[in-house]
C-alpha cells in the first residue's frame, strides 16, 4: 500500500505511533513525507482533500489532538504520538453524520463538496475551542475569523456560517 | 388554478450532500485504478520562443518512467473550435502554458523528476502581450494554424451587430458619456484541479476517461477527434466535480495528453494539476478593453449605444471566444435601446489563453453599460434609480434584436431593490469614511442558448417493482444542486418519496445525450426533459390503475373512474380523486410487469427547447427563456487605506419561479461573493506573458471574513416554457455584482471606476486625482 518508489534511497525511516480516528498505528515512514500524502495515499483516507499543498486553502484540515491543521504544512513524522481525526472519523455506524454534518446539510452549506470536509473539521475544532473556554466568542463575526482559512468557491460562505452559527448556539 | 405543489418551492437538502460532507465522494483526484501511472506535462520556458530541440533521453531512462512523450510521437488533431490549438507544441512556444512533452511513471514524484531531466533548448523571442500591439500592421502573425478568415492576421474573431439608426439617435441625444472601461483577466479557482483519469484497453481499443468536463457529449466528440478515434469508442464518466464555473466547457490539451499516455502504456495514467499549473494553464475570464459611448434624450430616455470591445484571446481559441454573443444581448437589450453599434474583435498575444467563466463575457458588458448608466444619470440629474426604472425592460417586450420577453421581472426587481436598499439606512459618512450606494441590473439567457444544433437534453425512467424510481439524465452535477431539482421534479409529479429516488447522470454510455452543463440552462431544459419523461411514464402507468381502482371500487362507481385524468399521484399512491379510492404506486407497477402487459415501467424522452438560431446578423430569439436581476450595493470605503468594504447586497432576480429555495440561495450567494472577488480583489496579473500570482497567497479569493449582508428577494413571473414556470439562475447572481459595486464606490467618493479590480491602490489614486482637480 505505501508508495515509496519516490522517496530516495538514503532516507531512513521513522517509526511513528499515533491513533487515526480512534485505532492505534505503528509506522515506518520516510521523514520528509507530509501528512496529506500519508493520510491519502499510505492510510488510504481521501476524504481529506488536496486543494493546493500549501496551506492557503484549508480543503487538508484535520485534527491533530483535537487542533484543526491544514495537513500539508504538517511533517508525517511529527504525527507521532498524537491522535488523528479526519473526516472519516467523525462519524460512526451509529450516527452517519455528526452534528456539525448534519447541520451543514440541512443548511445547503454543500455544493461542490470539495472543501466540505476541511470546512466541517475547522467548524468542528472552534466548536471544541468554545465549549473548552467560555470566554471566547461565538458570535457570527467570530465564526467568520475562525473559518477563514478555508476557501469555498461555490456557497459564498454564508450558509456555512449558519450552520456553524447553529452548531455552536447549542 | 395552479395545482398545489407539495415539493416544488419548499427547501430541500441536497440528495447528494451526504458523500460529498463524508469525504466518501470520489473526486478525480481520488480515482485509483489498479496498475495505474501518474502523468505530469512539461510546459514551455518562455512565453515566445523558438524550440530548437527537446531531449528526453535521460527522462527516459530514469527508473519508473514508463512513457515520454513529444510532439513527434503522437498523430494527433488540432484542438479548439477554430482548429488552431496543437496538443503537444512543436517548433515554437507561443504562451507560458504550451505543453512541450508528457511523462508517465510510476509515482508522481519520478514523473515530476523526469520533467526536470527533459532539456530543451530555446531561442526566445520577443512576444506581442498587448491586443493593440498585436492588432498593428507590423505585428508578426502569432497564432500559425488559423485559416485567415479575418482582416488581420491576429484576430481570432469578430463580431459585429447594429440595429436602429445611429446617426438619428445621436442627433437626438441631449446627454452622451464616452469612455473607456479596462476589466482584467480572473480565474475560476475551482477548489480541486484540474485532473483525468484516463484507461485505454488495447484488447478491444475502448478509452474510459475519468473526467471533470461540463459537456459529456460534445467533449466525447472532441476526444475522438483529436486522437483520431471512433468517438462511440470513448467513454466519459464524470468524475464529482470540484468546481466548473465554465472553465471544464472546453477540452483541454492535458486531456488528450493524459489519454495519450494511457493508449502508448496500456495502463490507466492519472493527471493532476497542482494549484501553480492551476493558476497558469487554466482557462480565464477574457480581460477587456470596451471604448464606449451611450447617448440619453433629454428626458432620460436612452438612445444609443456604441461600443468597440478589444478581448485578449491569448495564444489559442477557446469558446471563451464567443463570449461577445452574449455580450451583445446585453448590449442590445438590457434596458431600452433604440439604436446599438457592437463591435468585438478577439485578438491573440502571447498571454495565456482565455475561456469560459460563469457569466459568459456579461460580467464585463453589464459593468460597462451599469457604469454609463450612472454617469448619464449624473450628467442630466436624474436619480439613479430613476433612470433605471424609465428604460427598463417589461413583458411582452421582443428587442430590437429579436430577443422575446414572454415574462419579465426587470421592472419589478429594480424597484424591489431600490426600496429595499433605502430601508436600511446607510453608515453617516464621516471623514475617514464614506458609504456609497450603487445598482446594476442583468439580463441573461433563462432557457438555454441556442449555439449547437441541438440544445436538448434526453432523460430515461425507471420505476422498479418497489416503486422506487431512477432518473437517468443526460445533464450533469457540478455541485449547483441540478440531481436535488431533478429529483423534486419527479417527486412531485409521481409522487414518489424523494428518499425513493436515485438519479444517475454521470455516463455517458449509459445516460442519453446532453449538451451540456453551461448557460444556465440545467433545470430548465433537464426539467422539461423530465417533465415530458415523467408524462410517458404517467400513459403508460394510468391506464393500469384506472382500470385496478375500477376493480377495487366496486361496479357501482366504477363508472366514475373511467380515465386517467382522474389519477392523482401523491404518497407513493395513486388516487381516484372522484371516488377518493386508492392503490398503492409498487403494486400498479407490479401488475404491469408481472400481469397483462407484461412491461417494464421504462420510458425515454428528449427535449429540444422552442429557440432558434441567431440569423447572420445576429437577430433572432436564441433562448426559450429570459432572467432578469437587479442589485443594489452598500459599501463603505476608508479613504485613510482605500480599502472598499461591501456591507449590502439586495437581490432582485426574475427566476420564473422557485424551485428549491435552498439551493437558489447558494446560488444567490456564491454568485455575489464571487462577483465580489471580480469588483474588488481579484486580479491574474499577467506580465510579459508570466503568471506573477499562481497561487492563493498572492491570488486573494474572498473569504468567510469578507461576506456581505446579502438580501435575496426572488421574483416570480411563471415564464411559460420553463418547468413550474422557473428560469435559469446560476450565472445571473453574479453578473451585475461588480458593476453594482464600483457604482457603490464612485458614489461614496464622487470619482470615476474606470476598472477593475477596485484596489486600495487605485481608490487611493482616484482620491488624489479628484483633489488636484
Amino acid at each position: 500500500m505505501l508508495n515509496l518508489t519516490h522517496y530516495s534511497d538514503d532516507e531512513r525511516f521513522q517509526t511513528v505511533r499515533f491513533t487515526v480516528n480512534g485505532t492505534s498505528l505503528r509506522l515506518a515512514i520516510p521523514p520528509t513525507m507530509l501528512l496529506i500524502d500519508l493520510i491519502r495515499d499510505v492510510l488510504n483516507l481521501q476524504g481529506t482533500k488536496p486543494g493546493c499543498y500549501e496551506g492557503e486553502c484549508g480543503a487538508c484540515t484535520v485534527l491533530v489532538d483535537g487542533k484543526a491543521i491544514n495537513s500539508c504544512l504538517f511533517l508525517a513524522v511529527n504525527i507521532d504520538g498524537c491522535s488523528l481525526t479526519t473526516i472519516e472519523g467523525i462519524s460512526t455506524v451509529e450516527k452517519p453524520l455528526d452534528d456539525v454534518q448534519e447541520l451543514m446539510i440541512k443548511h445547503g452549506a454543500v455544493q461542490c463538496g470539495f472543501c466540505s470536509p476541511g470546512m466541517a473539521m475547522s467548524i468542528k475544532a472552534f466548536h471544541a475551542e468554545c465549549d473548552a473556554n467560555p470566554l471566547l466568542g461565538r458570535d457570527r463575526e467570530s465564526i467568520m475569523k475562525a473559518i477563514e482559512g478555508n476557501l469555498c468557491r461555490c456557497t459564498g460562505y454564508v450558509k456555512i456560517i449558519d450552520a456553524a452559527e447553529e452548531l455552536l448556539s447549542v | 388554478m395552479a395545482k398545489q405543489l407539495n415539493v416544488i418551492g419548499k427547501p430541500t437538502q441536497k440528495i447528494d450532500a451526504n458523500i460529498r460532507i463524508t469525504g466518501k465522494a470520489q473526486y478525480g483526484t481520488d480515482v485509483q485504478l489498479p496498475n495505474m501511472l501518474y502523468g505530469a506535462i512539461l510546459r514551455a520556458k518562455f512565453p515566445f520562443a523558438e524550440i530548437v530541440s527537446i531531449d528526453t533521453s535521460k527522462a527516459k531512462a530514469l527508473d519508473g518512467v514508463k512513457c515520454v512523450l513529444t510532439a513527434e510521437d503522437v498523430d494527433t488533431e488540432l484542438i479548439s473550435y477554430r482548429r488552431d490549438h496543437p496538443i503537444l507544441k512543436k517548433g515554437e512556444v507561443n504562451c507560458i502554458r504550451d505543453e512541450i512533452a508528457a511523462v508517465a511513471a510510476v509515482s508522481k514524484e519520478i514523473a515530476q523528476k523526469a520533467l526536470s531531466l527533459i532539456e530543451v533548448q530555446y531561442i526566445e523571442r520577443l512576444g506581442i502581450f498587448d491586443p493593440f500591439e498585436a492588432l498593428k500592421e507590423e505585428a508578426p502573425q502569432i497564432n500559425k494554424f488559423i485559416d485567415g478568415k479575418h482582416s488581420n492576421k491576429n484576430i481570432a474573431e469578430h463580431f459585429f451587430y447594429e440595429h436602429g439608426d445611429l446617426t438619428q439617435e445621436k442627433a437626438k441625444s441631449k446627454y452622451i458619456i464616452s469612455r473607456r472601461f479596462t476589466l482584467p483577466r480572473v480565474t475560476h479557482c475551482c477548489m480541486a484541479t484540474s485532473n483525468m483519469t484516463a484507461d485505454y484497453s488495447p484488447t478491444d481499443g475502448r478509452l474510459t476517461l475519468y473526467s471533470t468536463t461540463q459537456v459529456p457529449f460534445l467533449y466525447q466528440r472532441d476526444i475522438a477527434r483529436a486522437l483520431k478515434m471512433e468517438p462511440s469508442k470513448i467513454r466519459i464518466i464524470q468524475v464529482v466535480i470540484g468546481g466548473g464555473f465554465g472553465s471544464k466547457l472546453d477540452m483541454s490539451p492535458y486531456e488528450p495528453i493524459c489519454a495519450l499516455l494511457s493508449i502508448k502504456t496500456g495502463q490507466p495514467v492519472q493527471l493532476i494539476f497542482s494549484r501553480e499549473e492551476e493558476f497558469i494553464a487554466s482557462p480565464t475570464r477574457q480581460p477587456m478593453v470596451f471604448d464606449c459611448s451611450f447617448g440619453a434624450d433629454e428626458q432620460g430616455r436612452f438612445t444609443f449605444r456604441d461600443v468597440k470591445i478589444i478581448m485578449d484571446n491569448g495564444a489559442y481559441t477557446s469558446w471563451g471566444a464567443t463570449t461577445p454573443f452574449v455580450m451583445m444581448q446585453t448590449f442590445s437589450s438590457l434596458y431600452q435601446c433604440p439604436a446599438c453599434r457592437f463591435d468585438t474583435t478577439s485578438v491573440y498575444t502571447n498571454n495565456i489563453f482565455a475561456g469560459s467563466f460563469r457569466g459568459y463575457g456579461n460580467p464585463q458588458a453589464t459593468f460597462c453599460i451599469e457604469r454609463c448608466i450612472d454617469m448619464l444619470a449624473e450628467q442630466a440629474g436624474i436619480g439613479k434609480d430613476e433612470i433605471r426604472l424609465l428604460n427598463a425592460n417589461y413583458k411582452g417586450e421582443v428587442t430590437k434584436q429579436g430577443l422575446l420577453f414572454a415574462t419579465c421581472g426587470h421592472k419589478e426587481a429594480l424597484e424591489t431593490v431600490i426600496i429595499k436598499s433605502k430601508e436600511k439606512q446607510n453608515g453617516k459618512s464621516s471623514n475617514r469614511y464614506k458609504y456609497g450606494t450603487g445598482y446594476a441590473s442583468m439580463l441573461h439567457v433563462g432557457g438555454g442558448a441556442k449555439i449547437y444544433p441541438s440544445d436538448g437534453c434526453g432523460t430515461t425512467l425507471k420505476i422498479d417493482p418497489f416503486g422506487y424510481l431512477t432518473i437517468i439524465t443526460g445533464s450533469s452535477e457540478i455541485g449547483q444542486g441540478s440531481e436535488t431539482v431533478l429529483a423534486m421534479m419527479a417527486s412531485e409529479e409521481l409522487g414518489i418519496d424523494l428518499k425513493k429516488i436515485k438519479v444517475i447522470n454521470t455516463d455517458t454510455d449509459v445516460k442519453p445525450w446532453d449538451v451540456g452543463v453551461h448557460a444556465s440552462r440545467t433545470s430548465f431544459v433537464a426539467g422539461n426533459s423530465l417533465l415530458g419523461a415523467v408524462a410517458e411514464m404517467k400513459k403508460k402507468i394510468s391506464p393500469k390503475a384506472a382500470q385496478m381502482l375500477k376493480t377495487k371500487v366496486g361496479k357501482d362507481v366504477a363508472c366514475n373512474v373511467s380515465t386517467e385524468d382522474d389519477l392523482e399521484y401523491f404518497g407513493g399512491m395513486i388516487k381516484s380523486v372522484k371516488t377518493g379510492a386508492q392503490i398503492e404506486l409498487d403494486k400498479v407497477i407490479r401488475a404491469l410487469h408481472f400481469k397483462e402487459p407484461n412491461e417494464l415501467c421504462v420510458v425515454t424522452y428528449f427535449y429540444e427547447p422552442s429557440s432558434e438560431f441567431a440569423d447572420k446578423q445576429f437577430k433572432g430569439n436564441v433562448s426559450g427563456s429570459y432572467a432578469f436581476a437587479s442589485q443594489a450595493v452598500e459599501v463603505e470605503v476608508d479613504t485613510y487605506t482605500g480599502n472598499v468594504k461591501v456591507l449590502d447586497v439586495y437581490v432582485a432576480q426574475d427566476v420564473g419561479k422557485v424551485l428549491n429555495p435552498l439551493g437558489l440561495d447558494g446560488q444567490i450567494e456564491g454568485g455575489v461573493v464571487m462577483g465580489m472577488g471580480y469588483a474588488t480583489i481579484e486580479e491574474l496579473q499577467v506580465e510579459n506573458g508570466y503568471v506573477l500570482n499562481p497561487n492563493f497567497h498572492n491570488y486573494k479569493l474572498p473569504t468567510a471574513q469578507d461576506v456581505p449582508c446579502i438580501h435575496f428577494f426572488p421574483i416570480e413571473t411563471e415564464d411559460p416554457q420553463g418547468p413550474y414556470g422557473s428560469k435559469g439562475v446560476g450565472e445571473a447572481p453574479l453578473i451585475p455584482t461588480a458593476a453594482a459595486i464600483a457604482n457603490a464606490v464612485a458614489d461614496a467618493l464622487g470619482v470615476n471606476i474606470d476598472s477593475l479590480p477596485i484596489s486600495p491602490e487605485k481608490v487611493l489614486r482616484a482620491l488624489a486625482e479628484k483633489d488636484r482637480m
